[in-house]
């Protein structure tokens, strides 16, 4: 995506948003949709002269700590809605990553950003993914209108869920103006224990019996190499705890025992412990080279050391899971043969692949997502055409010519 | 859950006949109706002999659901045991432009599952396996008939369950739970239905069988099953369900805090989820559903209390006394009336008796009563507690409030006279002006019931035209001819796909 400077609109109130689409709906010209851009390399490049902005459309709305609910305009920085929260000791359950590092982008993800591309972290697992959190939301539709789904309440069933269909659209289906989310308390305190294992099934099985034990486990990842930063030799596995602190003594103390039959067990508590899950979360233990490409594949997690030998007998992956071995991060060389191995490993293990960060050499020229199956693909296809019928609204995103 | 009508739904064809349903039905094909012997022969050719019925006598249980105010006799009903055998009949009724409904459990309290005259009914109850229970990647894959209890008691043996837990759930369905995005008093820490799916086996009105999801997290693409869940049968239907099972926790217990009016504790609730706890429970009753309760249930409630507390924390003995003492002393700091901690399993089931009692109660107190489902922002309790009590007087008939406090679902229990239409009437109209209310201070029409036949109308309080239309033409993206679930959701007018 190469929009020029001049070329980028980025209005400061939704109304503006609905009138820069209407304008780009008259001169049948495809708008780049974007927050503040940060991941341009994911995916599939947009081909569009134009790119419309939400970053000026900011401000936190609503937050209400006792009705665990915010909203916040769709360009507003992840790390403000963060901040706002963390006065009154909450959080962002999905605890989405910041990938400043990995895309090589100097400012930080906006809200629309993170639910547009459904991004979440560590606690995924166990509290469940940024979609799951997404309460309502205002979006302008390819046609310039302003429609709203979902609401400000945590139960709600009243007509189609639109809310989940534009999570994870990657702006496709319409530009987030606002979005209300889900949040928690924060846990007053946190642990981590680190499982040193002799294998990457070895230490899906430490996953899974901590994930299987009563103890409300809210983080589980597997780094092959470790992390030095933390003087964690690999492969180790790592187990959160988060909750009020006599509760996290108590429930490592627990599965301290239950897990010390896999291996050494370490203990990182506070500072250590947040260091090493806000790793995982922005995948730095993966270590992905700047030149080369990063998949993510989602598969059963007792699937993940299968998909992982398959990888490394195709090509030298770097790797790391997380989500209990649920989600395997991959980094490789960016060619079409690293791909097809991604794609035939995560084909064979039943589960899904992205081609998550690569130059546009690579991403332009395969298929970034799975192809779904034909009846779907045509839905799909209906879908988009409600709402953008002219497809307007980043144009080759998620797939070449939709 | 309480038939909320059962008196009705037993009465015989006169007594029916004094109701003067007040939903309207689109206007059933002629041409259809003309070849209903036609249909039922052709349906018998497809299906084996015992999976389509055709008889009024037994057509009979199927003209209703948990709503059973409103009935309406089907065309055929067809209880497929395979997803080949629901592909098989949806092909033929989409070959033939005829209507579906779906059907569960008929446990649908919103009308969900409210035949048509010329609809052809589905009915999942036939496929009721459990397909495969896998612990070391925390799933089970069931048939769509499973009861959503038998999951549970699939992986209970084991130490685990699933996690959603509608009132219903000995009887609905997991298919209908996928439909209506069954909630349940739990859902405050562990979600609704949508957070604890994996994939489905979805049937499109062309009969293509689809695999969506799987066994993995965050399938990639659209969001599919996010948006097939809570659909109400508008999309397609669903023969086979991928949930999360999840490990029980140490142990639960209960306790109760009273107060001396409804704004204390609603205070009191804020300032327990403000202290960062979030109880696997916090349930509220009012004055009205105390007295039904105790009266039913002996559970010793206080009856001098304006409002009732229930909450329930988990963990480990330990981590119960702590978070239970947490609670105890912030409601002290409201004055409550009486506490009373469980110091046992049995202490915490007696506490729980006459909440979980609530619709039985009042179905003691009143000859029938009204369910009804709206979401609040939990700040506006007192406000709308207080409104729906000025109601109650101009409607002259009596309400009592369950609220599940957490999460903001408010169940009003309409109580009035089955027998008199005019109180029926009144009912619906003082049901109507509650969920007008509860959009009004910034909720929603339904939090976990679904709009089905029943709030269809209302939609257009909550909103507006064009909203409508898209949500329309997303379904027609699924099924141009709405022929799947026609009449739900979305009100009639406007609508020119259902046009006579």
């Amino acid at each position: 995506m190469s929009a020029a400077l001049d070329k980028v609109t980025a209005p400061d109130t939704e109304e503006g948003v609905a009138e820069a689409v209407r304008a780009a709906l008259a001169a049948r010209e495809p708008l780049a949709v974007e927050g503040r851009g940060t991941k341009r390399a994911m995916l599939r490049p947009v081909q569009a002269a134009r790119t419309l902005s939400t970053r000026a459309l900011t401000g936190i709305t609503l937050y209400r700590p006792t009705e665990l609910v915010i909203s916040a305009r769709a360009g507003t920085p992840v790390a403000e809605i963060e901040a706002a929260l963390a006065e009154k000791n909450q959080m962002l359950i999905a605890e989405p990553p910041d990938l400043r590092a990995l895309f090589g982008a100097e400012e930080g993800a906006t809200l629309g950003g993170v639910v547009g591309a459904n991004l979440s972290g560590p606690r995924r697992i166990t509290g469940g993914a940024m979609r799951d959190h997404v309460l309502g939301i205002r979006a302008v539709s390819g046609e310039g209108e302003v429609f709203r789904s979902g609401g400000r309440v945590l139960k709600n069933v009243t007509g189609l869920d639109l809310c989940k269909l534009l999570t994870g659209a990657y702006g496709t289906l319409g530009v987030l103006t606002e979005v209300t989310l889900k949040v928690q308390p924060a846990g007053e305190a946190t642990g981590t224990l680190a499982v040193r294992v002799p294998d990457l099934a070895e230490g899906i099985a430490v996953l899974s019996a901590a994930l299987s034990s009563p103890f409300g486990v809210s983080g589980a990842a597997l780094l092959p190499e470790g992390h030095a930063p933390l003087g964690l030799d690999g492969p180790v596995a790592l187990v959160r705890i988060e909750d009020f602190a006599e509760s996290v003594t108590y429930r490592l103390g627990r599965l301290r025992a239950a897990l010390s039959c896999f291996g050494e067990v370490s203990m990182l508590e506070g500072a250590p412990s947040r260091a090493a899950w806000r790793a995982v979360r922005d995948a730095v233990p993966l270590g992905a080279a700047p030149e080369g490409a990063v998949w993510r594949i989602s598969v059963a997690p007792s699937r993940a050391p299968g998909v992982c030998a398959a990888l490394r007998e195709a090509f030298p992956a770097r790797l790391l899971l997380d989500w209990g071995g649920g989600l395997v991060w991959v980094s490789g060389p960016a060619t079409a043969e690293a791909h097809a191995a991604v794609m035939a490993a995560a084909a064979v293990a039943g589960g899904t692949f992205t081609l998550f960060r690569a130059p546009e050499a690579l991403s332009a020229a395969v298929a970034v997502l799975p192809e779904e199956p034909a009846p779907l693909a045509a839905i799909g296809g209906r879908v988009k055409s409600v709402l953008d019928p002219a497809g307007i609204l980043n144009p080759g995103r998620m797939r070449a010519g939709a | 859950m309480g038939p909320a009508l059962s008196r009705v739904a037993l009465a015989d064809g006169e007594a029916q006949g004094h109701f003067d349903p007040m939903i309207r039905l689109p206007p059933p094909k002629p041409e259809i109706l003309a070849r209903r012997d036609g249909i039922l022969a052709d349906l018998g050719r497809l299906l084996p002999e015992d999976a389509v019925i055709g008889e009024a006598i037994r057509l009979r249980p199927y003209e209703t659901d948990g709503l059973s105010a409103y009935r309406q006799m089907p065309l055929a009903v067809t209880l497929p045991r395979t997803t080949e055998e629901v592909a098989a009949v949806l092909r033929y009724c989409h070959a033939n432009g005829i209507r579906v409904v779906p059907r569960g459990a008929g446990t649908s309290l919103s009308g969900g599952a409210l035949p048509l005259e010329d609809a052809v009914v589905i009915g999942l109850m036939r496929m009721n396996r459990i397909l495969e229970v896998n612990y070391d990647d925390r799933f089970a894959v069931v048939e769509a008939g499973v009861t959503n209890i038998g999951i549970t008691k699939a992986v209970e043996g084991d130490g685990f369950f699933y996690a959603p837990d509608p009132s219903s759930q000995l009887a609905c369905m997991i298919g209908g739970n996928v439909m209506m995005n069954s909630g349940g008093a739990h859902c405050l820490k562990y979600g609704v239905t949508a957070n604890n799916l994996l994939g489905l086996t979805f049937v499109t009105i062309e009969g293509e069988v689809v695999r969506i999801g799987g066994q993995h997290l965050d399938a990639a693409g659209y969001d599919w099953l996010g948006l097939i869940t809570g659909s109400e049968g508008q999309l397609g239907m669903v023969t086979e369900v991928t949930v999360r099972i999840l490990r029980s926790p140490e142990g639960a217990r209960a306790m109760l805090a009273a107060f001396s009016s409804v704004e204390v504790a609603g205070q009191a609730v804020d300032a327990i989820i403000g202290a960062g706890v979030i109880p696997v429970a916090l349930e509220f009753m009012d004055k009205p559903c105390i007295h039904a309760c105790e009266a039913f249930a002996h559970a010793g409630y206080p009856l001098d209390a304006e409002a009732v507390l229930i909450i329930e924390v988990e963990g480990s003995l330990a981590e119960q006394d702590m978070l239970l003492n947490r609670i105890k002393e912030i409601c002290d700091r409201f004055e409550p009336i009486s506490m009373k901690l469980a110091e046992s399993a049995e202490q915490s089931l007696a506490i729980w008796k006459g909440r979980k009692g609530a619709f039985g109660a009042v179905g003691r107190i009143s000859p029938d009563y009204l369910c009804m489902d709206g979401t609040i922002p939990t700040g506006e309790l007192p406000h709308v507690l207080k409104r729906i009590g000025e109601m109650s007087a101009h409607y002259g008939l009596g309400v009592a409030n369950v609220f599940h406090a957490g999460d903001g679902n408010l169940h009003p229990l309409i109580m009035f006279d089955a027998n008199d239409a005019e109180s029926f009437r009144k009912a619906e109209a003082f049901g109507a002006d509650i969920l007008r209310l509860c959009v009004e201070v910034g909720g929603c029409l339904t939090g976990e019931h679904g709009v089905g036949v029943e709030k269809r109308d209302l939609m257009v309080a909550q909103f507006t035209p064009r909203e409508l239309a898209l949500q329309r033409a997303v379904k027609s993206a699924f099924d141009p001819g709405w022929l799947l679930n026609p009449a739900k959701v979305f009100p009639l007018e406007g609508n020119e796909a259902l046009a006579a």
